[in-house]
């Protein structure tokens, strides 16, 4: 915290590596700092201190509590309130973590040091960032953070969630409600696929008059026949998709009349729910981890960045080959990378993992689906070992899709208890 | 005292298993609850039979079993990373 010149900085930035890497060779105290405490930093904070008692962790965490996007869009379709997917940290520091909330600002990797907004600096041997998705707000003319407020995303859980359950439950009976769907990559790919079963759960028992238009940037999606055939058996005539190459992609909003506008057509809502082009959470951008793509390159066994050494990126924020953008995703990953830090750590190598990812997506109490895969790494990717058969079966019987409900409910509770129990 | 008991068994099934197990055993436990102990539907793993675990797995992998998501996953692990997987979780304490 003692003030130097700039001359004495920069001395001292000229020695630093050299004596960050001697300290870790000679001491097992290696500090390693995670920022984001989402599925992949929590996850991460956790599985370092369930394996190594002597690592210091700090975890960075913006807000005080977390609330989940997976089961979010329950809360919007009335399944289930928001305190369901509410967690505080307070187990996580009982673990012996040290919880900081606080927002990184900046990364200087040669000294290996973190600033925070409040002005402390941490000092690193590990840096692991998993900082989620930032909207590019302005990707679709019209739609900034005011706009959010009349057009709610709700694609960060919170009271975004909450605002669009209430516009939901203020609109009238036979009105429109739009889901529009930005660009590959976004966080959670069947997410807003989902999320318009959900909706049409609530209006076909409440408002069964109304209508429900995805607006899609995409010509595909994910587990796009399951969700079509829940559409149609669950929600007749309800429910239209319109792909991009339809004129499906939002081109422009206007808030004030919640107009939504393609190329070709607008579209007069109730209810505007705009999904916003992503990329990787500011942190990672303003450090020049995503080399100007909007998502962060990384070795795919380690999850080390390819930019920048002893930096790790996992999660929404990282591109992690044919894995989607998911909560599980980042949950796997931070094990293959804690395992990588800490093998670094002591001098092992290790074999390269094998990953895993689960999306289970809810149609209707009782009626669930997914997409289940292993990855290895082939030719310096995270590959799928399987192309086919990865989804449900169409036609599943009624009690597939009922334990397949069943086991989304058991799968979240086990998660989050991984993460914050 | 019950996380202290809870790093102690984590750290005992570290050092009994190959290091090869833990590892493919983290893609398992998202979904089946940390060490194997699950909290609702999915089935606990921790402390089953070796053997069944062994059989579960084969017939899941050989699409021969009533399961759903199992069924897809288990295409991709060979003999000896199913035995590894049923030694690892056979060897942990039940919940």
């Amino acid at each position: 915290m003692s003030r130097c010149t700039r001359r004495t900085f920069l001395a001292a930035a000229a020695v630093m590596p050299l004596a960050a890497a001697t300290s870790i060779a000679a001491s097992s105290a290696a500090r390693i700092v995670i920022v984001g405490g989402g599925f992949g930093g929590a996850s991460m904070a956790r599985y370092l201190r369930r394996h190594d008692s002597n690592v210091s962790i700090t975890l960075v965490e913006r807000e005080r509590l977390f609330v989940s996007c997976p089961f979010s869009n329950g809360v919007l379709g009335g399944l289930w309130p928001l305190s369901k997917l509410t967690f505080d940290y307070k187990k996580v520091a009982a673990a012996g973590i040290k919880v900081v909330h606080d927002s990184a600002t900046a990364i200087d990797p040669v000294t290996r040091r973190v600033t925070l907004a409040t002005g402390a600096k941490l000092d690193y041997d590990y840096l692991v960032l998993s900082p989620g998705v930032q909207f590019v707000w302005n990707g679709v003319q019209g739609y900034d953070q005011s706009a959010s407020q009349l057009m709610p995303h709700a694609w960060q859980a919170g009271p975004q969630t909450t605002l669009l359950r209430k516009q939901l439950e203020a609109m009238p009976d036979g009105g429109l409600v739009v889901i529009a769907v930005p660009p590959t990559p976004f966080r959670c790919p069947p997410g807003p696929y989902e999320r318009a079963c959900l909706i049409a759960y609530y209006l076909k028992h409440r408002k069964p008059r109304s209508k429900l238009l995805i607006l899609d940037s995409n010509d595909s999606f994910s587990k796009q026949k399951l969700f079509m055939e829940a559409w149609a058996r669950l929600y007749p005539g309800m429910v239209e998709w319109v792909p991009g190459s339809q004129s499906g992609k939002v081109m422009s909003v206007n808030p004030a009349t919640l107009t939504v506008s393609t190329g070709f057509d607008d579209h007069n809502a109730a209810v505007a729910n705009i999904i916003p082009p992503q990329r990787a959470g500011e942190i990672a951008i303003a450090a020049g981890l995503d080399q100007g793509h909007g998502f962060c390159a990384v070795d795919p066994a380690t999850f080390e960045s390819k930019v920048q050494k002893r930096i790790y990126v996992l999660g929404d924020a990282a591109i992690a080959g044919d894995m989607p953008k998911s909560g599980f995703a980042a949950n796997c990953q931070a094990k293959a990378c804690g395992a990588a830090i800490l093998a670094d750590i002591a001098g092992r190598t290790l074999a390269s993992p094998k990953l895993v990812n689960t999306c289970y997506s809810i149609a209707q109490p009782g009626y669930g689906f997914s997409i289940a895969d292993v990855f290895e790494i082939r030719n310096d990717a995270i590959s799928l070992t399987f192309q086919d058969d990865r989804t449900t079966r169409l036609k599943a019987p009624d009690d597939v899709l009922k334990r397949e409900a069943a086991y989304a409910e058991s799968w979240y509770e086990n998660i989050t208890a991984d993460m914050f129990a | 005292m019950a996380l202290i008991a809870m790093v102690c068994a984590g750290m005992a099934i570290a050092s009994a298993a190959s290091p090869d197990a833990a590892s493919l055993a983290d893609g398992c436990t998202s979904c089946h609850g940390l060490n194997g102990r699950s909290l609702g539907r999915i089935p606990s793993i921790a402390g089953a039979d070796k053997a069944r675990l062994v059989a579960q797995l084969k017939a899941f992998r050989a699409q021969a079993a009533d399961a759903t998501i199992m069924n897809r996953l288990a295409r991709s692990y060979n003999d000896a990373e199913i035995d590894a997987l049923a030694d690892y979780f056979s060897s942990v304490s039940k919940p």
